[in-house]
């Protein structure tokens, strides 16, 4: 039961019912969901929430769909790991990390995926479409393979062939397109608008950005209702860094955080802010791609489009969508923004995989640099709540990585092993 | 006739340019402007062109050659 009553523009404040729109019809602005928030604070609870299914399904209260049975691959509820090793190098003794890798699809994408497949069903399409150089394209096929649906997933033509396949697998209509980078995604936004289909991030935009929010849900629930004091997040169009920010607010003036009273959500849902939130919200960028970050440390409130050119595929949009609300949240939470240069991305991906066993893709790489950089600068204090989100999985990214492989090559006698090992020791952590 | 709905990035002097006024009197669309936001040296207008499919890009590829970025009104569609 969706407690949700339609959309309103972001800028002109323009109301519309729920349908499958993402901008306002007289000043072009984004459309946000609107929520009634007074029947979902009489409905929701902690209680409630816990006895849910272990997916991000346990928040369907707070999310804008109406099924009973949503399109549920078991996007969410990951694990979030005290990361002990790390917090030692890096001088910090509550850190924290939200392994969204470890996804049915290996993304975050799950999340926001999950609740777009919802809702196309809900609106009654046939049809889940998006454009995508990896993590979304896999979730568009699985989510449509598990709805019964048809997919149309449109792909640069000189796309990885282990992320083609990744995608591939769930029997989508794969479409290659041959072109810059430029001319895929004004084609790709053309057919967006003249195609009948539920296109995830055009004409399912406000529900499918919902679908981050509960990445903020479930690291506060994991942590007991509480909210970090600092979160590190990687950013691409900046809905999934505005998205967890909201997230930690709705709980906040929903009185579901230890210790915090209910409040008003005020004139504006979408800019609410609960004066209890005190979490610093830190945002890292690729320095190939870093629109957003730059922007900010600029000190500008517009956000110049760039041509990405980064390691970090995943978080390679150079127009983002949502830019402008990104820097609102940066000022607003006192967070930062990190630009990171694109050799210390590969760098990242060995230090979360030496110290803590996790194998993140390149946009890993990219948040856990950022972390290292904003522990070294004295950022956080070394008690401080610190959670790090690792949003992709390194199987995606293979190719970055391939330097490490380096074997000792043995015959297969003892002493030809013993001969190469005095050569190169066991390594020692 | 065709609708099509993109957003225009200026930088530096561009800020000067009457590009807007150029594309509707050199070309035969029809410009709308709908939010725009224009500081010192840079600026950036979401604005509808109504015309022949042709014609409108036409439009936007003499728009792209004048340094203007153009970009879909959404923002980047392709995803990682």
């Amino acid at each position: 039961m969706a407690f949700l009553n339609g959309l309103k523009c972001r800028e002109c404040g323009r109301e519309y019912p729920a349908e499958p729109l993402n901008v306002c019809d007289f000043c072009f602005g984004p459309l946000e969901v609107v929520y009634d928030y007074a029947t979902i604070s009489e409905v929701v609870s902690r209680d409630r929430i816990s006895q849910g299914p272990l997916s991000i399904w346990r928040y369907a209260d707070l999310l804008p769909v109406d099924s009973e049975e949503p399109v549920d691959i078991m996007a969410g509820y990951t694990p979030l790991i005290k990361a002990k090793n790390l917090g030692k190098r890096l001088g910090l003794n509550n850190l924290y990390l939200k392994n969204d890798s470890v996804n049915p699809s290996f993304s975050f994408k799950d999340r926001v995926v999950s609740v777009a497949a919802t809702k196309a069903v809900e609106f009654g399409f046939d049809t889940l479409a998006c454009a995508s150089t990896g993590n979304l394209a896999c979730s568009v096929a699985a989510h449509a393979a598990r709805a019964g649906i048809r997919s149309i997933v449109f792909i640069p033509s000189d796309l990885e062939r282990g992320k083609v396949i990744g995608a591939a697998i769930y029997g989508p209509t794969l479409v290659a397109v041959d072109g810059t980078y430029d001319e895929v995604n004004r084609l790709c936004s053309e057919i967006g608008d003249n195609y009948p289909w539920a296109f995830v991030n055009i004409n399912m935009r406000p529900y499918y950005a919902e679908g981050s929010k509960t990445l903020g849900y479930e690291v506060a629930e994991q942590l007991g209702w509480r909210l970090p004091d600092h979160v590190v997040i990687p950013s691409a169009s900046g809905a999934m860094f505005t998205k967890i920010w909201k997230g930690f607010n709705e709980l906040a003036c929903l009185g579901l955080l230890e210790g915090v009273d209910a409040i008003s959500f005020g004139p504006d849902q979408n800019t609410a802010h609960h004066p209890a939130v005190t979490t610093r919200m830190h945002m890292t960028q690729a320095a190939g791609c870093s629109p957003i970050a730059t922007a900010w440390q600029n000190g500008q409130t517009h956000v110049r489009p760039v041509r990405p050119n980064s390691i970090a595929k995943s978080l390679a949009i150079g127009n983002p969508a949502d830019g402008i609300y990104a820097l609102r949240v940066l000022e607003e939470s006192g967070g930062s923004a990190q630009i990171v240069p694109e050799d210390r991305v590969v760098d990242g991906i060995k230090l979360l995989a030496e110290t803590e066993g996790i194998f993140t893709e390149t946009a890993g790489g990219v948040v856990m640099s950022g972390l290292q950089h904003l522990a070294e600068s004295g950022a956080f204090g070394k008690d401080e709540l610190v959670v790090v989100y690792i949003t992709g999985n390194g199987l995606k990214t293979q190719e970055a990585v391939e330097e490490v492989v380096n074997p000792l090559s043995i015959r297969p006698t003892l002493s030809s092993f013993e001969e190469a090992l005095q050569g190169r020791p066991l390594a020692i952590r | 006739m065709d609708k099509q709905r993109v957003k225009f990035s200026f930088e530096g002097d561009q800020v000067k340019d009457p590009i807007i006024y150029q594309l509707g009197r050199n070309f035969h669309i029809v410009t709308n402007i709908r939010r725009a936001e224009v500081q010192e040296n840079l600026g950036w207008v979401i604005l509808e062109l109504d015309g022949e499919k042709e014609e409108i890009e036409r439009g936007l590829q003499w728009v792209s050659s004048t340094g203007v970025r153009v970009d879909p009104l959404s923002g980047d569609v392709i995803e990682g």
